[in-house]
């Protein structure tokens, strides 16, 4: 056995166009959008590329950022959740309630309101594999209803403020001290490059191809130079924000789960062929229920994120464009609409993109008419990829 | 030896089939032929535990079998390759071939364990794939069907049942299943192969049984019969 015969050969030219016509595109889209706005905004407002507006632009993604990863949860399986916002809004308003109205330990306070997301989400699974309700009518009258609900909820005050130095506002008051950030760049690293290193010897005993050394190297030092940059810049200004290591450690551990367990297996089998993962023996309503409840409890968890940036919950909470952005973000970082295609990762490159262009916008004082229809040109350019993608895909 | 044994199946006023019986043996491919509506479909979703027949069943080694649903009828060992394929194009060949028997220790999918047994797989059946860890929908159509086959084998089962699975493919590929059909024979299977293409029939098949409007009409030995005859007893003409 030679190491040709072992070392997974590169694409032809002509493999590598056959994939980018099937919707291979990988992150490359995003990364280009990226370099963009940088350079776009970086001219046009010398503020854009400082460590404080990056930092900023790293607490204000956290949240919706959350609600989008679970927007995932239901877009793997080529349905929608509308209700995201309304949702996450009720769950605040239920945590602030409890917290500050009732006087409840923030955490239970928390757990509860997690809870009632997860229920909410249950209930919408129910209506949809139960009632055969098509997902877009279910979670749209969510999005009217737990809207109400939460209206009601607040009733006469319409606002709830949570003191400044309570456990959740503090959540989005926190840095990391530059230790504690740069021991976390090097576990990420270490555990990284290890378990690239197991895999391949582990691969290369059972006598599978192998990606090229220099493949594997190239990845794990992009990791670095990426994590470390933006430990770099952020420790300019006031450090590693908490939120930020709150999020992309929900985006890690979901991705995780999709790839390495049984479960998420099956959440992209259902999403690719329903009736394929019904013949396998796969229990399509237990995991269809599932993604709605896992959508509306990151909901919830984006929500009281969102809650103690703002310290206040208020009629207005998980409205406006927050369910837009969410969605938009989730196709913009690479997740199909017509299901089975994504991973959570493109909740962190989708909102990445999505917040920097919002904020971009607010520096140049731009009107917010100009950026409401922005998004929304964004959101339709994103969408157009991926159908022509999904052309490309289906014979 | 797995038999069926006078299966009877009404719907409403069709008699889809009328005492029909059919001996499958190891290491035998049998052709299942017959005009639209012979009854061919009902005869294998009665073996392959999707409907229940109303009278008659399967018998397995001599012995009744109870076949209540497809899982009992995995269970038992009879394996079914439906016409449209029951791939999911988004996952890749290993994907497709353990979905639903996914290989794990405690929660977590053993990828290695399953990527090697499905190279092993493929290569004992000749299935040429160049990167199985690729999408199924970049597959070609008689590559795919081979991978719907090579499904069917994961549970090692004694009985493997195929639906139409050359229909829509072409000269090339259409030869590629025939020969992927003979090595599930030498593997001492038992192969029920549905078709209407006759010059597959007579390729690859060692008995071909015909059903006419829920009946047997006829059975023979391929080597011995001449496609006229086959076609007679389909048409019901007198031979
Ligand atoms: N689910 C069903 N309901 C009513 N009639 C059916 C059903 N399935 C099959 N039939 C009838 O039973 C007969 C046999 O059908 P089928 O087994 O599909 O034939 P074949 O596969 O040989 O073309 C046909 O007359 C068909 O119309
Ligand atoms: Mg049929």
């Amino acid at each position: 056995m030679n190491a040709a015969t072992v070392t997974r050969k590169p694409y032809t030219p002509k493999e590598a166009v056959e994939r980018l016509r099937h919707g291979d595109l990988g992150a490359w889209p995003v990364v280009g959008a990226l370099i963009a706005i940088a350079v776009v905004f970086g001219s046009l407002n010398e503020h854009f590329l400082s460590p404080e507006n990056l930092t900023n632009l790293a607490l204000q993604m956290a949240a919706t950022g959350t609600i989008s990863l679970g927007i995932i949860m239901v877009l793997l399986l080529g349905e929608i959740d509308l209700s995201a916002g309304s949702v996450s809004g009720l769950c605040a308003v239920v945590m602030a309630i409890l917290s500050v109205r009732q006087g409840w330990n923030p955490i239970l306070a928390i757990v509860v309101a997690l809870a009632a997301g997860a229920l909410v989400g249950l209930l919408h699974g129910i209506m949809f594999t139960r009632l055969r309700m098509p997902s877009f009518v279910v979670t749209l009258a969510g999005l009217i209803g737990w809207q109400g609900l939460l209206l009601y909820l607040l009733g006469e005050g319409g606002i709830v403020n949570l003191p400044f130095d309570g456990f959740v506002a503090k959540l989005s008051d926190t840095w990391l001290p530059p230790w504690l950030a740069w021991l976390i760049v090097a576990m990420l690293v270490l555990v990284s490059g290890g378990s690239s290193l197991i895999n391949r010897r582990l691969r290369l005993a059972a006598e599978l191809p192998v990606p090229p050394a220099w493949w594997t190297a190239v990845k794990i030092g992009g990791l670095t130079l990426v994590l470390a940059g933006a430990v770099l810049v952020m420790s300019a200004d006031r450090g590693v924000p908490l939120l930020l290591v709150i999020f992309g450690t929900l985006v890690v551990a979901f991705d995780l789960v999709l790839r390495h367990t049984a479960f998420g297996r099956w959440m992209y089998a259902v999403g690719g062929n329903v009736e394929a993962a019904r013949r396998a023996g796969i229990s399509v309503t237990r995991i269809r229920v599932l993604a709605f409840v896992l959508s509306s409890t990151l909901a919830a968890f984006g929500g009281i994120l969102s809650a103690s940036r703002l310290s206040a919950v208020n009629q207005g909470s998980g409205g406006s464009d927050i369910l837009l952005m969410a969605i938009a973000a989730a196709v913009i970082g690479g997740t199909s609409l017509f299901g089975g295609r994504g991973r959570t990762y493109a909740a962190l490159l989708g909102i990445l993109v999505i917040q920097s262009i919002t904020n971009g916008m607010y520096l140049l004082s731009v009107d917010s008419s100009v950026r409401y229809m922005v998004t929304a040109a964004v959101l339709a350019l994103a969408v157009a990829i991926d159908s022509l993608a999904r052309r490309g895909s289906t014979p | 030896m797995i038999s069926a044994k006078d299966v009877s199946k009404r719907y409403g006023a069709v008699q889809a089939l009328q005492d029909v019986s059919l001996d499958l043996h190891p290491g035998e491919v049998v052709a299942l032929v017959g005009d639209n509506g012979a009854g061919k479909s009902t005869l294998v979703k009665v073996i392959a535990g999707v409907i229940g027949p109303d009278s008659g069943g399967v018998a397995i080694d001599g012995e009744p079998a109870h076949i209540g649903d497809p899982h009992d009828a995995q269970r038992l060992g009879i394996s079914t390759v439906y016409q449209d394929l029951a791939l999911c194009e988004n996952l890749d060949v290993v994907a497709n071939l353990f979905l639903g028997s996914e290989l794990r220790k405690r929660s977590v999918l053993s990828h290695i364990r399953m990527e090697r047994s499905a190279r092993d797989l493929l290569t004992s059946l000749d299935v040429r794939i160049r990167d199985i860890r690729v999408p199924v929908a970049m597959l070609s159509g008689g590559q795919r069907q081979s991978v719907a086959i090579a499904r069917a084998l994961i549970g090692e089962p004694r009985l493997v049942i195929l639906d139409e699975p050359t229909a829509a493919l072409g000269v090339e590929q259409t030869a590629q299943v025939l020969d992927l059909i003979r090595r599930l024979r030498e593997r001492g299977l038992a192969v029920l192969l549905i078709s209407h293409n006759l010059a597959d029939v007579r390729a690859v098949s060692d008995r071909v049984v015909v059903l006419r409007l829920g009946r047997n009409a006829g059975e023979f030995r391929t080597a011995d019969a001449t496609q006229e005859s086959i076609v007679a007893a389909i048409t019901g003409a007198a031979a």
